[in-house]
């Protein structure tokens, strides 16, 4: 089985990218579907504890795997908002890239 | 093309005759071939779900990686069966990454021997089979036996599972790493790594464009996980049952 660390900090994480999420749909995370099944998993199997069962080592899996899913996608999506999103610069940020700054010309080009 | 808005106030799943449905508002989400979207699994039907909750004002489908998968395996777009898809995933042995080996520089060599050596172990302990490596260009010589065993193996598995395995097999470039994270061998986070160790060598190496790296490592673990999650949720003794993967 892979090392995945302690079952309540998958579990914590887990929630974490659960309340992000929910936070873009702008609902308490608590009313989702998908807090609700994460939650009774974790109880019905009791995966908290340190010596799992091989039943909730795959519950433990599955949940560090969706974390990772909803984390990465996150992580991914702001990536993507900082670095492709942004549209066109003015030719002040252009020039500012370059350690440029645009001259001022108050009575305009002439 | 701009990106469609969010349309939709709540989303919700029911439970409809072939399995599991999404709603938006009052619609049922349809597959890009206008199929009613079904699912044979309840934990995927509500991740699905999450997927489409998440979308905040516009819809961001390069995001949502199981809505993905559901439609592929509803769809089949590529038109391929069972017989087909296996052969595809095993064909990937011949080319897997990591059981293709440079001799130069020393320390990537290393590198691989060290990282990759202890996968390919597992696998050929787990499978009873011999894969090994090579530093040839025509890659590794697979043994029929080989093949023959993973194609036996993967066929124990039903077709939504066998779209996810292909899925992440193409992700990885690597059959044995995919198996790795399908037998829970290894983590996502790891299996990403190591497909990805040439380029995280040469990134420690020459340095990297930081934003570009993060993000197709990103990407790359945001589908690993999905296709994982994805084969498991299909593959399950309670959804196995399910109509839907009657094959």
């Amino acid at each position: 089985m892979a090392a995945l660390g302690s079952p309540l900090r998958t579990l914590r994480g887990l929630l974490r990218e659960l309340r992000h999420a929910s936070a873009r749909a702008g609902r308490p995370y608590r009313d989702t579907p998908a807090y609700q099944h994460v939650m009774a998993a974790f109880r019905a199997h009791r995966v908290t504890s340190e010596k799992l069962c091989r039943a909730q080592q795959e519950l433990h899996f599955q949940a560090a795997t969706y974390l990772c899913l909803l984390r990465s996608v996150r992580e991914h999506l702001a990536l993507h908002r900082e670095y492709h999103g942004k549209g066109e610069r003015s030719p002040r940020e252009v020039a500012g890239l370059v350690g440029f700054r645009l001259p001022q010309q108050p009575g305009g080009k002439g | 093309p701009p990106e469609r808005k969010r349309f939709y106030q709540n989303v919700s799943i029911s439970q409809g005759e072939g399995g599991f449905e999404i709603n938006l508002d009052h619609r049922k989400l349809k597959t890009p071939q206008a199929k009613l979207f079904t699912v044979p699994s309840e934990a995927l039907a509500i991740a699905v779900a999450t997927e489409w909750d998440s979308q905040k004002d516009t819809i961001k489908f390069y995001t949502m990686h199981l809505t993905t998968l559901c439609n592929t395996a509803l769809d089949n777009p590529t038109q391929r069966n069972k017989v087909q898809l296996i052969c595809a995933a095993v064909k990937f042995l011949e080319t897997d990454t990591i059981c293709y080996r440079v001799e130069e520089p020393p320390a990537l060599a290393e590198l691989q021997k060290n990282e990759w050596d202890p996968i390919v172990a597992w696998a050929e302990n787990r499978y009873n089979v011999a894969i090994g490596s090579s530093t040839s260009i025509t890659g590794p010589n697979i043994p029929a036996s080989t093949k023959d065993t993973f194609i036996s193996h993967l066929a124990s598995y039903n077709m939504w599972a066998l779209q996810g395995i292909e899925y992440v097999i193409t992700q990885l470039k690597s059959l044995i790493l995919s198996m790795g994270l399908i037998d829970r061998h290894i983590t996502v986070e790891k299996a990403v790594l190591l497909s990805r160790l040439e380029e995280e060598y040469q990134i420690q190496r020459w340095g990297s464009v930081e934003w570009a790296h993060d993000y197709d490592l990103c990407e790359l673990r945001a589908r690993a996980a999905a296709g994982t999650l994805f084969v498991h949720l299909c593959s399950e003794s309670s959804t196995v049952k399910h109509k839907l993967l009657q094959d």
